[in-house]
């Protein structure tokens, strides 16, 4: 029970930390790297919370995909970073209150005793098994692949769109780059390359 | 000592304020705004999680995979329209964008 709290606790001052890094941060790419020490130390909490697939899920894909592609992002622009911060202090009071505004909202919700004390009105469809007997990953596969099937195919739809429409926003023709274009040498003939001239001795062409 | 809902939920909270914070605070770096996001939706799985860890229902962490799949593919296109308008303009300045219209 203690070996919990102390990994919660570690856990949580991690990725708290890592996030107020992520906005504070000078250098866009250490910015990119705090947030993936954040999502790092929240795939641990959801260790904590038993959900091993999700946090293993959590690891490759934002910190092996969305987070590299920040990355590639930052490091390719050539950008002047230190003339966008130039608002920061500007924008701190606002975002400051709303900022508090909204903790202290939240915190009140959750102190007001109303989040623990209030059990779902219905019993759940779909109960975590004990895990000694299934895995969480079996168990969600089970329910993924049966009851949210439609939902699934849905959202490899949405990853299919997102596809599409990255490589087709980012793709361009560039004008004046010499390419080898394979149809058009095939489409050659000998009629249009080569041309026989009849040469008059002595006369030139 | 026991490690409660609430405090998971305290830590998604302050979570999400610090997403929102940060979009506040880097109002003309578009990249810190959607890291920002990023860390919101972050928070919000955390949130989905905990209550399906602690109310015994998997249905929570079903819908947190596809709130994560959403998630990369925004941000794929996110960054996608961003390298063209920087490709375009030279800069990725916020301000500027809402001359991108028509």
């Amino acid at each position: 029970m203690i070996v919990q709290a102390i990994a919660f606790y570690a856990f949580a001052a991690v990725t708290l930390a890592a996030a107020v890094m992520v906005i504070a941060a000078r250098n866009p790419v250490h910015s990119v790297l705090f947030l993936i020490l954040a999502f790092f130390n929240s795939a641990g909490l959801m260790v904590l919370l038993g959900a091993e697939f999700l946090a293993m899920i959590l690891v490759i894909v934002y910190v092996g995909a969305v987070a590299v592609l920040f990355l590639f992002v930052v490091m390719m622009l050539d950008i002047n970073f230190a003339e966008l911060r130039q608002g920061f202090l500007q924008y701190l009071p606002i975002g400051g209150v709303i900022g508090l505004v909204l903790l202290a909202e939240l915190l009140l919700l959750l102190g007001s005793d109303a989040i623990g004390s209030i059990a779902p009105a219905v019993a759940s469809s779909a109960p975590t098994p004990p895990i000694n007997e299934v895995t969480n990953t079996a168990a969600l596969g089970e329910l993924l692949y049966t009851r949210y099937v439609y939902l699934f195919q849905a959202a490899g739809i949405v990853l299919l769109i997102a596809m599409v429409g990255a490589i087709v926003l980012t793709l361009r023709q560039r004008v004046g780059v010499r390419k080898q274009s394979v149809g058009k040498q095939l489409r050659r003939r000998r009629e249009a390359a080569v041309e026989l001239k009849k040469v008059v001795p002595r006369g030139g062409v | 000592m026991a490690i409660g809902i609430g405090h998971f939920l305290s830590v998604g909270a302050i979570l999400f304020t610090l997403g929102v914070f940060g979009i506040f605070l880097n109002r003309k770096n578009v990249i810190i705004i959607m890291m920002s996001i990023e860390l919101m939706l972050l928070a919000v799985n955390l949130n989905l999680v905990a209550f399906s860890s602690f109310h015994g229902d998997l249905v929570g962490q079903v819908f947190a995979m596809f709130v994560l799949t959403v998630a990369a593919a925004e941000a794929a296109i996110g960054l996608a329209i961003l390298v063209i308008y920087f490709r375009n303009r030279g800069t990725i300045a916020v301000e500027d964008v809402n001359l991108m219209k028509g």
